[in-house]
């Protein structure tokens, strides 16, 4: 009896010890994005701000559940779409639950195809796409899926939200589209004809032109058309070195109104503009950073520059996304059941500690949040980017941005 | 016609900067009959390098040390690897430039990294010039066409009026009577090597606040540099220059002004097709001059090899 006695304590001990040990392994999250190659610094920063966002939101502050930490993985994906199918397949064998990508939606369409197929086909190692960056409309209307998840604003938002300020204008009559020659350009250029012909209907365009994407030398003669089409402002989706090389052109050469862009911040582009762009250059993003949202999201710039002195905290949503994955997995008790989590996920509301409310929109998996318009500047800048003494402070809000925006959306629940 | 005026002196800085990278260009491939694949990369170096320097004593200290480093830098290649790699053939020689062109832009990516750099035009020069209705023509420009200018009549005198130049152009031609003369002529090659990549590097110092210093912005110029001296023909001072001129103002104009190759096609009796949409010709009759603005040059290469092997001002005959 009394050997009985003791086994059934040794099992029961070693079950309770086991469980525990299953229970403390990490929540590992895995990055599948750029880490070498021309777009290595975006992909690296952003890993960055992933590993700072579950150290400061989670780890610190003593994990989820039963203390479970979480660990985030970086996988280079080279930013091939054939790469990062390897890379999560990589990630899956190794038994993470959840990932996470950004750059280039060629990619996230190639990774959400691919995951769809992967949790229909094997139940037992379901996993989850959480999209920090990836805009193309398509991956929350025909191609959404109860897997992905969206936490930046789409394409469309962001220009519903830049004609909203655009179209309140009344000094802007005339308006001049530039961009790269390819989808997201003509993307972009194509949202703003439609939503400023619904919005301002005597607002004329003056120019819709696209660009050879990263091989134009010198963009003064386009710089030349924007200043003898008479425009008011400028919009364009230019990123990288089209960015800086249109921005800086356009300002030398005579243009005195507005350029309305979407990524003219951080990576350089920032301490480059420098003066010449001082109260030039707009900036629609989610998450503002001057002034910054709350003492919290202060702190949590400021442990990260410790970390990273040269480095900028230019996708905010990154932390949101990390934030509503915690309460998520707290909401569903588990981290393992990832239907549980998300379903948890799904109509979640959220308070960003940038300020504002998050709202996971359960129809097609967008996150509905509020987005700044931010100028380009020097006065008023708490955390300014590149190290330079420039950063974007916040003009303009558009509360919960496009809420009621239509989805073709057809999801299949499990 | 005000904007005319305007896209000439566009095309003008445009140009003469061209001028400047294959100036040096021309100089090395007509004596070692290598297509040096790293010159843009040495302009590239250039820009770098000057933005560091005028981080620490000012823009005007890296005009003068940047190209400086640049030079010693290029003559090193020569005499410790192109030299070496010269005994094998050209071939060899090519792979050479290559690789080094390659090597530079990982290690420009290495030591400043892949951001943009905040390299930008002196405050002394940051205003604009004058106004051609409402276009502003920064004075940066104007000292662009300066600087480059002075470059041109500096090299063409140096070449055609004095004793080193004659013995550069003799040694262009004729290497083995030159040095049968008593002349060092591998110390030619270098020195002419040190002074091209120099120039590349002056280039890059005074391009790089406009153009924009950043890791693919010698992948950006590089073959463009090649059109230009095959344009010109080799060796010829003076067809560098006309045909970066002539590449200069090709572009702007054909990015300034939305001709529709319809109009053309149209001007000269073809009618458009009804049917757009299903037509297998589409995209011909929908391109615009800006769109195709950068193959221009390209195809004035092709015209000029069918017509004029030699190039405009090519002597060289074989």
């Amino acid at each position: 009896m009394k050997k009985i006695t003791k086994l059934g304590a040794v099992s029961a001990l070693s079950l309770i010890i086991g469980a525990t040990a299953a229970f403390a392994e990490d929540i590992k999250i895995a990055f599948i994005d750029p880490l070498s190659g021309p777009f290595a610094s975006t992909g690296t920063n952003g890993l960055h701000q992933f590993e700072h966002a579950v150290d400061f939101m989670v780890n610190d502050e003593g994990g989820v559940l039963d203390g479970q930490t979480m660990e985030v993985v970086g996988f280079d994906n080279k930013i091939s779409p054939k790469e990062s199918l390897i890379q999560l397949q990589v990630a899956i064998d190794q038994g993470i639950r959840y990932i996470v990508q950004g750059n280039s939606s060629g990619v996230a369409n190639a990774l959400t195809e691919a995951i769809d197929k992967h949790n229909r086909r094997n139940p037992d190692s379901r996993v989850l796409f959480l999209n920090y960056a990836a805009v193309d409309p398509a991956l929350t209307n025909d191609k959404c899926n109860f897997w992905h998840f969206r936490f930046d604003a789409n394409a469309d938002i962001k220009m519903d939200a830049l004609t909203d300020v655009i179209a309140a204008d009344d000094s802007i009559k005339k308006v001049y589209i530039i961009g790269q020659d390819y989808s997201f350009g003509k993307a972009v250029s194509a949202a703003a004809n439609k939503m400023l012909g619904e919005k301002s209907p005597d607002m004329e365009i003056v120019g819709d032109e696209l660009h050879p994407i990263g091989k134009v030398k010198d963009f003064t003669p386009y710089a030349r058309k924007v200043v003898a089409s008479g425009a008011d402002a400028v919009i364009t989706g230019n990123w990288g070195s089209d960015m800086l090389g249109l921005g800086k052109s356009i300002i030398e050469n005579g243009f005195e109104g507005p350029i309305y862009t979407y990524y003219a911040a951080g990576s350089g582009m920032t301490a480059a503009f420098g003066d010449s762009a001082k109260d030039r250059i707009r900036l629609i993003s989610q998450g503002a950073i001057n002034p910054i949202g709350s003492d919290r999201a202060r702190d949590a710039y400021n442990s990260f520059l410790e970390r990273h002195p040269d480095g900028n905290i230019d996708q905010s949503r990154i932390y949101n996304t990390i934030g509503m994955l915690a309460e998520a997995i707290k909401e569903a008790g588990t981290a393992d059941d990832v239907v549980a989590v998300a379903s948890a996920l799904e109509s979640m509301e959220y308070e960003s500690m940038w300020g504002g409310k998050l709202f996971m929109r359960p129809q097609d998996h967008q996150l509905i949040q509020d987005m700044h318009i931010g100028v380009h500047t020097d006065e008023d800048i708490e955390f300014p980017y590149d190290s330079s003494t420039f950063g974007v402070k916040t003009e303009s809000t558009i509360e919960m941005a496009s809420m009621d925006s239509p989805t073709t959306c057809e999801m299949k629940r499990p | 016609m005000e904007l005319i005026l305007v896209n000439l002196i566009d095309g003008l800085v445009t140009g003469l900067l061209l001028f400047m990278l294959s100036a040096g260009l021309t100089l090395i491939f007509s004596m070692m009959g290598v297509l040096n694949f790293a010159h843009a990369s040495f302009y590239m170096l250039g820009a770098y390098f000057a933005y560091s320097i005028s981080l620490a004593v000012g823009f005007w200290m890296g005009l003068l040390i940047a190209p400086l480093i640049v030079g010693l830098l290029g003559a090193g290649v020569e005499r410790y690897g192109l030299r070496r790699v010269h005994q094998y053939g050209h071939v060899p020689e090519l792979i050479f430039t290559f690789g080094l062109a390659l090597l530079i832009e990982e290690l420009v990516q290495f030591i400043w990294g892949k951001n943009q750099m905040p390299y930008d035009v002196p405050d002394v020069l940051n205003f604009t010039a004058f106004a051609i209705a409402g276009n502003s023509i920064p004075a940066y420009k104007i000292f662009m066409i300066f600087i480059s200018v002075s470059i041109f009549i500096g090299l063409l005198y140096i070449l055609t009026k004095t004793r080193v130049g004659m013995i550069i152009q003799a040694a262009l031609s004729y290497p083995r009577t030159v040095e049968a003369l008593g002349h060092n002529v591998p110390l030619i090659f270098m020195g002419v090597f040190g002074v091209g990549t120099a120039l590349a590097g002056v280039a890059g110092v005074i391009a790089g606040p406009v153009l924009g210093t950043f890791p693919g912005m010698a992948f950006v110029l590089g073959s463009i540099v090649f059109v230009t001296i095959v344009i010109g023909g080799l060796g010829s001072l003076w067809g560098a220059l006309v045909a970066s001129l002539l590449i200069g103002w090709i572009t702007t104009f054909a990015k300034s002004y939305n001709i529709a190759m319809s109009d053309i096609l149209n001007g000269i009796g073809i009618s458009t097709p009804e049917n757009m949409s299903e037509h297998p010709l589409r995209d011909l009759w929908t391109v615009t001059s800006p769109q195709i603005a950068d193959i221009l040059p390209y195809i004035l290469m092709v015209l000029i090899l069918i017509f004029r092997p030699a190039g405009l001002f090519g002597k060289r005959e074989s």
